[in-house]
């Protein structure tokens, strides 16, 4: 059994999902400020291009305070538990169709599981785990309202968030990951790509309004409501404990995008390459390319969300979920159900 | 064919899962604090669906970690560590009814035991694991033919007692 091929896979992807990462922030921060009319980091390096490298060093700086009232252990295993769930997600996506490299066949995807589908809603849940325990350990209330929060929201969108997927397992008839990007491949009349976003636009949005609900970004960052709750959850969180956290919240939000590209976005497909006579390599090369334009520009539209749309209140946040989401997740099924009879 | 008495790394997984659920079951019972009760049985639960992924069991250990972990066990923490904090109480788990507890768990051990050693097992010889397909369509096929009436009436009992639960919640907020 080849290991090191796997490892070589692994740790490219921690590296890229990393540095991705680091320069999210300061894509967001850059966006926040343009959106709102400021200038926005520019000063370390040429164009604030730097300013990561500078937060990351500040963050290693500070003092790690842990509240003597703390659960001391459960205390250092949250901010833990949030970052493996957010980076493990990444072992079942398919960044690639299969390429031909040093004279062998690999798979750009780490680990294609038969179940993927299923294993990436099992670790989407698993993510209430890192923010409930970091609310309840830290012994403080505005803590612990942000983790009651955090799991509430978490417990009801994933409902719509699991119905939304069976939609696209009706129409691929598989649970496995790269099965399902390949069945995007397709076109429908010969010129429209067979992306489930075309297929199924209203599975896609019941699916990416839950998703921005796991990943408790803006308008659904109740957990952490500054003007309600200082820091929510990780309120007596500080130095890497907190940097955790933090790395936490923006690899879940490139998970967010490279799980919706998969699904609903045709994956690595780049729609009639097939039509322009490259070679095999190249044609790799470029479906990958065209995997990674895919999540940087649902980023964007995740950060652009966060700065141009207000936070929910509770209650509107249940109604939601509950009333609206479900149902028309629902339906969502019901309807993909009659077109397959059909 | 003798079988292979070589241990591999699946043979020393399958002993690390079983310790591992065995061990923090023991702590789940015999725990005096309920938060690590609750947290043992986290470890319980993930052995388990280790133990399912090493019997190629992929969907049902999937399942498991989906429904168990990430929900029921979400809930069960939840309400021991709200509880823990809102009534100023340390919810101590005691043990009551010693002797009847003992019997029946002895019946049921002894039942495992009986069928353990009685049960003419099927063994594949050198069986290779990755020759297995996904057991996910096998069992969809199965709850909607064969076992359709089992699958009916389990969602109809999900369905009484989450109607018991609503019942429950609105007659204390009345109060």
């Amino acid at each position: 059994m080849n290991i090191i091929e796997p490892l070589v896979k692994i740790a490219l992807i921690l590296l890229i999902n990393l540095t991705t990462v680091a320069y999210l922030v300061y894509t967001e921060r850059r966006v926040s400020a343009f959106i709102q009319n400021r200038v926005g980091p520019n000063r370390v390096g040429p164009m604030g291009l730097l300013q990561p490298v500078a937060d990351i060093v500040k963050l290693f700086f500070k003092e790690d305070i842990v509240p003597t009232a703390a659960n001391k252990f459960v205390h250092s295993l949250a901010p833990l538990i949030s970052l493996i769930v957010a980076l493990s997600t990444f072992a079942v996506i398919p960044f690639g169709n299969t390429i031909h490299l040093f004279g062998r066949d690999i798979k750009l995807m780490i680990a294609d599981v038969n179940v993927g589908l299923l294993y990436l809603l099992a670790l989407s849940s698993l993510g209430v785990y890192g923010i409930t325990l970091s609310g309840w350990s830290s012994n403080n209330k505005y803590s612990l309202l942000g983790g009651l929060r955090s799991s509430a929201q978490m417990i009801s969108y994933e409902l719509s968030m699991g119905l939304s997927i069976i939609g696209v397992l009706m129409i691929a008839g598989s649970l496995q990951l790269d099965k399902i990007v390949v069945h995007q491949g397709n076109y429908l009349g010969g010129f429209l790509p067979a992306w489930n976003i075309f297929l199924q636009p209203l599975g896609f949005i019941t699916f990416v309004v839950a998703y921005f609900a796991e990943t408790n970004r803006l308008p659904f960052d109740l957990p952490e409501a500054e003007p309600e709750l200082v820091g929510g959850y990780h309120t007596e969180y500080s130095g890497m404990k907190f940097g955790l956290f933090f790395l936490a919240e923006y690899a879940n939000m490139i998970t967010a995008s490279a799980v919706i590209t998969t699904l609903y976005l045709g994956g690595w497909q780049f729609p009639f390459i097939e039509n322009f006579g490259f070679s095999p390599l190249a044609v790799s090369l470029l479906q990958v390319a065209a995997f990674g334009v895919k999540v940087a520009l649902v980023l964007l539209f995740f950060i652009i969300v966060r700065w141009t749309i207000p936070r929910f209140r509770y209650d509107q946040l249940m109604n939601l979920g509950w009333k609206v989401m479900l149902p028309l997740a629902v339906l969502n099924i019901i309807i993909t159900g009659f077109f397959i009879l059909v | 064919m003798t079988p292979d008495t070589t241990l591999h790394l699946t043979d020393y997984l399958f002993y690390f899962f079983a310790l591992l659920a065995v061990f923090s079951g023991g702590v789940v019972v015999f725990s005096r604090n309920i938060v690590h009760s609750a947290f043992a049985l986290m470890f319980t639960l993930f052995a388990v669906a280790g133990l399912y992924v090493l019997l190629n069991a992929d969907f049902l250990a999937v399942t498991q970690i989906l429904v168990y972990v990430g929900g029921i066990l979400v809930l069960i923490l939840f309400g021991v560590m709200l509880t823990n904090k809102i009534v100023d109480v340390q919810i101590k788990a005691g043990s009551i009814h010693v002797l009847p507890a003992s019997i029946i768990t002895a019946v049921i051990a002894g039942t495992l035991c009986g069928v353990f050693t009685l049960t003419d097992w099927f063994v594949v010889p050198g069986a290779d694991a990755s020759a297995v397909k996904t057991t996910a369509p096998h069992i969809g096929e199965a709850l909607i033919t064969n076992y359709v009436l089992p699958f009916e009436v389990a969602s109809v009992v999900l369905l009484v007692a989450m109607l018991g639960a609503a019942m429950i919640a609105r007659r204390e907020r009345k109060k």
